[in-house]
C-alpha cells in the first residue's frame, strides 16, 4: 500500500562535507500543515540538514522528496520552481544589507509576480505589518536591531506566500516575551497560509509550544536518535541523550509519572 | 465578484480566484457603488473563494477603513479563518511612533552643500587615522603595540613573494616598450646604443617603482579595503575595540609595515626586470651585443638612480596601506559599503602615488640627485 505522499520527506540522507560524515541514514517525513522541529546539540548538522531540506546543498546519499517528487532528480526548471514554494529564514537574518527593507522584500516579489509596483509596495507594507514591522520600510538592515532583523527577515521569507517556511533558529537572541510572540505569529502564520513549517530551535519552551513533530539528530552516533511529538518525546523517551536534552541535563533518566 | 443590498445591510460576495497570477477588480470602483447615505452592516461570502494570497488579505486591508470611517459596522465572520488570523495580525502592532521615514528629494544647493561638507569629514578623518596610526607605531616602536609577527609574515609572503610573477610581466613589458620607441627615434641619428642609458635611467628612477606601486594599488591596496571593510561589517572590529585592543595596531601597523618592507623590494626587482626587457630588445631587433649594452647600461645608471626609485618606492608603499587601511576601517556596514570603500582605496591610491611622485621629482631635481 502507498501512503499519500508527505509534503517532505527524506529517504536514507547521508550529510557530508567533502569526506567529512555530518549525519547518516536519515529517514523522517513532514506533512502538510506540521510544524516539524530539528533540535540537537550545536554542532550535529541541524542547520545542514536544512541546507539539504531547501535544495542548497546536494545529499551525498539519499533522496529529499518534495510533494513526493525527488529535489535532486528534478531538472533546474523544476527545482527553482520548487525553490519558490519554499521560504527560509537563515540563522543569520541575511538580509541583504545594501537594500532597505521594503526593497529586501519587494525583491522576490518582482522577480516572480506580474504585479503592479504600487501593489507591490502595498503587499512589502502589508508583510512588515504581519511581523510588528509596519512603518520600518526605509530601514536598512543595520540600523535595526537584531530581533527586528530576524522579523524582517522572516517577512522577506513570507513574501511569496511559500507553501512551506523554513527556520533557521527563530528565537536565538529575542528577549523571551519577544520568542514568545514569534512563536505565536508562526503558530497563526500556519493557521492562517496553511503552511508547513520546519523550525531549527534550541530553545526548549518553544518546541513544545509549537512543535508536533520533530527528529533529534544526535552528533555521537551521527544520525537521529528519536523522533515524534517533542511533549510526548519529553514524556515517554528512555534514552539518556535526549532527556538530558529536554530537560537541560536536570535529568538523565526516565522518570515514570502516574498522573494521567 | 458583486454585491447586493439586503434589508439589513450589505453582503459583498467573492467568489473566484484572488491570487497573485489573477486581476483583481478595483477598490475605487466598489467603493463608489456603494448607495451614499448608508449606515448599517457589511458582511462577506466567500463560499465560492476558490483561491487566496496575501494579495487578497491586502486588498481587504485597503477596502476596510475607509467604509469603517463613514460609519459603517464590518462583520468578519464570513470571511475565512487564515484571512481573519491575517488582517488581526496586521492591525495588532501600531506603526511606531516616529518610524517612517518619507523619500526625501533635494534641492541643487543641498546636494552641493552636503558633497563640501562630506569632503571636509573625509580630510579630517584622513588626519585623525594619519595621527591615530602615527601613535601606534610610537607605540610599536617602544615594544608596547600588540601585534601579531605571525600575522607580518603572512603579509609579507601575500604583499611581496605572491607579487612577483606580476610585477614580473609588467616591468619586462615596460622595459620592451620603452626601448622599442626610445630606440626607434634614436636608430634615426645612429645612436641606438644610447637605448641602455633611456630604459636604465627611466626604470631605476621613474618606471620601476611607479608600474610597481600601481600594481600593488589594485591588488594589496584593493585587499586590504575589502578585508578591513567585511570585518567592519561583521563588527570584528569592534570585537578588537571592546576588549581594548586598537585595531590600527593588531589590523594596520602589520599590513602597513609589510607593504613599506616589500615595496623597495619589489621596485629594485621590477627595475632589474625592466632593464632585461630594455636589453631583449636591443639584442633582437637593433643588432647590440649584450656586453656592449649592459656595459653602457652600468655607465648611465647610478647608485643614486636607483637610491631615488627606492626612497619613492617606500613612500607609495605608505600611501597604499594607508588608503587602503583607511578606506577599509572608514567602512560602512553593507556589502555595498565594502565596494565603494575598495573603490576609493584603489582610486586614492593611485592619485596619491601620481602626485606623490610629481613632487618628488620635482625635490630631486632640486637637489641634483
Ligand atoms: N562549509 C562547511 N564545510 C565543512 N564543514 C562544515 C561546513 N559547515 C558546517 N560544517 C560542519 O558541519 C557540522 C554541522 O554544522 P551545522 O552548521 O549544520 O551545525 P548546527 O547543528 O546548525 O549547529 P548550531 O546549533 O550551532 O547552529 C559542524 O561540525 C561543522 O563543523
Ligand atoms: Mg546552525
Amino acid at each position: 500500500m502507498t501512503q499519500p505522499s508527505a509534503k517532505i520527506e527524506v529517504r536514507a540522507l547521508t550529510m557530508a562535507y567533502g569526506d567529512f560524515v555530518i549525519q547518516r541514514d536519515l529517514n523522517f517525513r513532514i506533512e502538510q500543515g506540521d510544524i516539524f522541529i530539528i533540535m540537537g546539540g550545536s554542532g550535529c548538522g541541524k542547520s545542514t540538514l536544512l541546507r539539504h531540506l531547501v535544495g542548497l546543498k546536494s545529499p551525498a546519499k539519499g533522496e529529499v522528496l518534495f510533494d513526493g517528487a525527488s529535489f535532486w532528480e528534478a531538472e533546474e526548471p523544476r527545482q527553482r520552481a520548487m525553490q519558490q514554494r519554499m521560504g527560509v529564514l537563515y540563522q543569520s537574518g541575511a538580509l541583504w544589507s545594501s537594500m532597505t527593507l521594503a526593497e529586501n522584500i519587494a525583491l522576490p516579489l518582482g522577480e516572480y509576480t506580474q504585479l503592479a509596483r504600487a501593489e507591490i509596495d502595498e503587499l512589502v507594507s502589508l508583510k512588515l505589518a504581519l511581523v510588528g514591522l509596519a512603518g520600518f520600510e526605509a530601514y536598512y538592515p543595520s540600523e535595526i536591531s537584531g530581533g527586528m532583523r530576524k522579523r524582517a527577515g522572516l517577512a522577506r521569507a513570507m513574501a511569496l506566500d511559500p507553501e512551506v517556511l523554513f527556520f533557521d533558529e527563530p528565537s536565538a537572541g529575542l528577549d523571551p516575551v519577544s520568542a514568545r510572540l514569534l512563536d505565536e505569529l508562526i503558530l497563526q502564520l500556519r493557521d492562517s497560509l496553511g503552511a508547513t513549517v520546519v523550525v531549527v530551535t534550541h530553545e526548549l519552551a518553544s518546541m513544545f509550544a509549537i512543535g508536533n513533530n520533530s527528529i533529534f539528530l544526535d552528533p555521537e552516533s551521527k544520525t537521529q536518535i528519536a523522533g515524534g511529538d517533542p511533549a510526548r518525546l519529553l514524556r515517554e523517551s528512555r534514552d539518556p541523550r535526549v532527556i538530558r536534552f529536554l530537560t537541560r541535563g536536570e535529568r538523565t533518566e526516565w522518570e515514570s509519572r502516574s498522573d494521567g | 465578484m458583486l454585491h447586493s443590498s439586503e434589508a439589513h445591510g450589505l453582503l459583498l460576495v467573492f467568489s473566484g480566484c484572488w491570487r497573485a497570477q489573477c486581476t483583481l477588480p478595483a477598490r475605487d470602483e466598489l467603493l463608489r457603488q456603494l448607495p451614499q447615505p448608508f449606515q448599517g452592516e457589511l458582511r462577506f461570502d466567500s463560499a465560492d473563494l476558490r483561491g487566496w494570497d496575501s494579495r487578497f488579505v491586502n486588498w481587504l486591508l485597503k477596502l476596510i477603513p475607509p467604509l469603517e470611517k463613514r460609519g459603517i459596522v464590518v462583520r468578519y465572520e464570513g470571511l475565512p479563518p487564515g484571512v481573519r488570523g491575517l488582517l488581526q495580525l496586521a492591525t495588532e502592532v501600531p506603526e511606531r511612533a516616529g518610524a517612517r521615514r518619507g523619500a526625501t528629494r533635494r534641492g541643487l544647493l543641498a546636494t552641493v552643500g552636503e558633497q563640501i561638507y562630506r569632503l571636509l569629514d573625509g580630510g579630517k578623518a584622513l588626519l585623525e587615522f594619519i595621527g591615530e596610526l602615527l601613535q601606534a607605531l610610537f607605540r610599536m616602536l617602544i615594544g608596547r603595540a600588540r601585534m601579531r609577527a605571525s600575522d607580518l609574515f603572512l603579509f609579507v609572503q601575500q604583499n611581496g613573494i605572491d607579487a612577483l610573477p606580476i610585477v614580473a610581466l609588467i616591468a619586462v613589458l615596460v622595459g620592451l616598450i620603452l626601448a622599442f620607441i626610445g630606440a626607434l627615434q634614436l636608430q634615426m641619428f645612429g645612436a641606438q646604443i644610447y637605448v641602455a642609458n633611456l630604459v636604465g635611467i627611466a626604470m631605476a628612477r621613474e618606471m620601476g617603482a611607479m608600474m610597481a606601486a600601481i600594481i600593488m594599488a589594485g591588488r594589496t591596496g584593493a585587499a586590504f579595503a575589502a578585508q578591513l571593510g567585511t570585518m567592519q561589517v561583521n563588527e570584528e572590529i569592534d570585537a578588537f575595540r571592546t576588549l581594548g585592543v586598537d585595531p590600527l595596531e593588531f589590523l594596520v601597523l602589520p599590513r602597513m609595515l609589510a607593504l613599506t618592507l616589500m615595496m623597495p623590494l619589489l621596485c629594485i626587482y621590477a627595475d632589474l626586470l625592466g632593464i632585461m626587457g630594455g636589453m631583449l630588445v636591443g639584442i633582437t631587433l637593433f643588432e647590440i651585443s649584450p656586453s656592449l649594452y649592459l656595459q653602457q647600461t652600468l655607465a648611465a645608471v647610478s647608485l643614486a638612480d636607483f637610491g631615488v626609485g627606492v626612497v619613492k618606492s617606500l613612500v607609495f608603499g605608505v600611501l597604499i596601506a594607508v588608503a587602503g587601511c583607511m578606506q577599509g576601517i572608514r567602512c560602512g556596514r553593507s556589502a555595498s559599503a565594502v565596494g565603494e570603500a575598495t573603490t576609493s582605496a584603489v582610486v586614492m591610491a593611485i592619485v596619491a602615488i601620481i602626485v606623490a611622485d610629481a613632487i618628488m621629482t620635482l625635490i630631486a631635481n632640486a637637489l641634483g640627485v
